[in-house]
């Protein structure tokens, strides 16, 4: 790629500990990316998180076409394991928050955004990727802003304008002297701050576990040179349970993204208090 | 390469989106979606609720099957039972038949011994009425016969023989019931 001393990947010199350069630690130039085409100024450009959203769009429809298309009433392997996915949203997630009858209109809404922020984290451990598509903000931001709208749109069409603007603030009459206060507060997180918190939750997690690989990843190989070498060791097994834990963090963060959402449209379809 | 630090530089803050990625993500987001929502759950759906019906088929069939069973089972019990009354029944009409075929047996009997003793009876009376008869004639005629030779006279006037042996008889027989009553 570069030999610019703030971009470069370690693994890219030969520069190792005891060769007297500094340690090149990852950080937020880890998360840019030079475009494969295009412009960096103008807007108008392709870099490696699109080809990954891309490519990881194509594994997720490709899979579920392969299981789905045809599908059988007596399933084959591939059938077997997409349904036990497709059934661990809708049973699991959307019909634990939202009820059989209610959730029922969500449940490909919720199969797709599981699905598809699980994969964008996954692209994290993939070789050759190697980097989760999600710890860039904008595509958390843009599946947040889908949920944000949706529920949205259910809170006013169930309720109504003043309903929903109750719904949306705890209105409760009982809470008495302090429910202006209480009002305030429950706009501001619910209307505001939700969306921001229900991004950069997954945001911060998969951009946090990549520095964590990143970290361990180019301390193996920078510590690889004399007495170093057994520290790279060490770091070297730290970057094999570092994988295997994000392995784990991307599905939760995918669950967890999910069943957010959910609770977000059960909170929106409630009757207000 | 100057490019890349310069851009580096100015998005610093990770936190502001980059609006082309967004822009991708929302693309690639609605292809997922689309062809999950509108092609691919829809086919799985229908699968699944054909695999529902077809294993609430099999189990109202097995059901099905289990209740013709016991409708079988408790149909043969019942003939089971009818076939066991009956032969009870026949047995108990077999034994009535045969007291009362016993019961009428003796009864004719009896009947057969009581007109056989009846006629006996009657027999015994006529002989008897017809030996009273003969003798009562033999002992007048023996009584006319000797009283004739004892008397020498015969007594040929047959309305006076008849009173005197009638007399005679008569005073026998009063004589005979005195006796009887006296003893």
């Amino acid at each position: 790629m570069s030999a610019d001393p703030t971009t470069v990947l370690a693994f890219e010199t030969d520069c190792h500990i005891f060769d007297g350069c500094g340690f090149p630690a990852p950080g937020l130039h880890s998360f840019l990316f030079e475009p494969i085409f295009g412009d960096a100024d103008s807007n108008i450009y392709f870099n490696k998180t699109m080809l990954l959203a891309l490519l990881g769009t194509v594994v997720i429809v490709g899979f579920f076409w392969l299981a789905f298309r045809k599908p059988k009433v007596v399933p084959g392997k591939l059938q077997m394991v997409a349904e036990a996915g497709y059934d661990f949203v809708r049973r699991g997630i959307v019909y634990e928050t939202l009820g059989k009858k209610e959730g029922e209109k969500y449940v490909p809404l919720m199969v797709t955004l599981f699905f598809f922020v699980w994969i964008m984290n996954l692209w994290s451990i993939v070789p050759m990727a190697q980097f989760p598509v999600t710890a860039i903000i904008s595509y958390p931001a843009a599946l947040a802003a889908i949920v944000y709208v949706i529920w949205m749109s259910v809170t006013f069409k169930r309720h109504g304008f003043v309903g929903g603007f109750k719904n949306l603030t705890g209105y409760d009459k009982s809470l008495g002297p302090v429910l202006p206060m209480v009002m305030v507060i429950e706009f501001f997180s619910n209307v505001l701050v939700r969306p921001f918190t229900h991004a950069v939750r997954l945001f911060a997690n998969m951009f946090a576990g990549h520095t964590l690989l990143l970290l361990f990843t180019i301390a193996s190989w920078y510590l690889l040179n004399g007495i170093g070498i057994a520290y790279a060791g060490v770091s070297f097994v730290m970057v094999l349970v570092m994988t295997a834990f994000e392995l784990f963090i991307q599905a939760v963060q995918a669950y967890v993204f999910v069943l957010l959402a959910c609770s977000f449209i059960q909170g929106a379809l409630a009757e207000h208090h | 390469m100057n490019l890349l630090v310069l851009a580096a530089e100015e998005a610093q803050n990770p936190l502001i989106p980059p609006i082309p990625e967004l822009v991708i993500g929302l693309i690639a987001f609605v292809i997922v979606f689309g062809f999950l929502a509108k092609k691919l759950l829809p086919n799985i759906n229908k699968v699944l609720d054909e695999r529902r019906e077809a294993i609430e088929g099999g189990i109202e069939k097995a059901e099905a099957a289990q209740t013709e069973a016991q409708s079988v089972l408790e149909q043969y019990k019942a003939q089971l039972a009818e076939a066991r009354h009956e032969a009870a029944r026949l047995r108990q009409d077999a034994l009535e038949q045969g007291t009362a075929l016993k019961e009428e047996l003796r009864a004719e009997g009896q009947r057969q011994r009581e007109e056989i003793i009846a006629a006996g009876h009657t027999q015994i009376e006529a002989d008897r009425k017809a030996a009273s008869h003969a003798l009562r004639q033999d002992v007048g005629k023996l009584a006319t016969d000797l009283a004739g030779k004892l008397v020498g006279e015969s007594l040929e006037d047959h309305a006076r023989q008849s009173r005197t042996i009638d007399r005679f008889l008569s005073e026998l027989e009063e004589k005979a019931a005195s006796n009887g009553a006296a003893r």
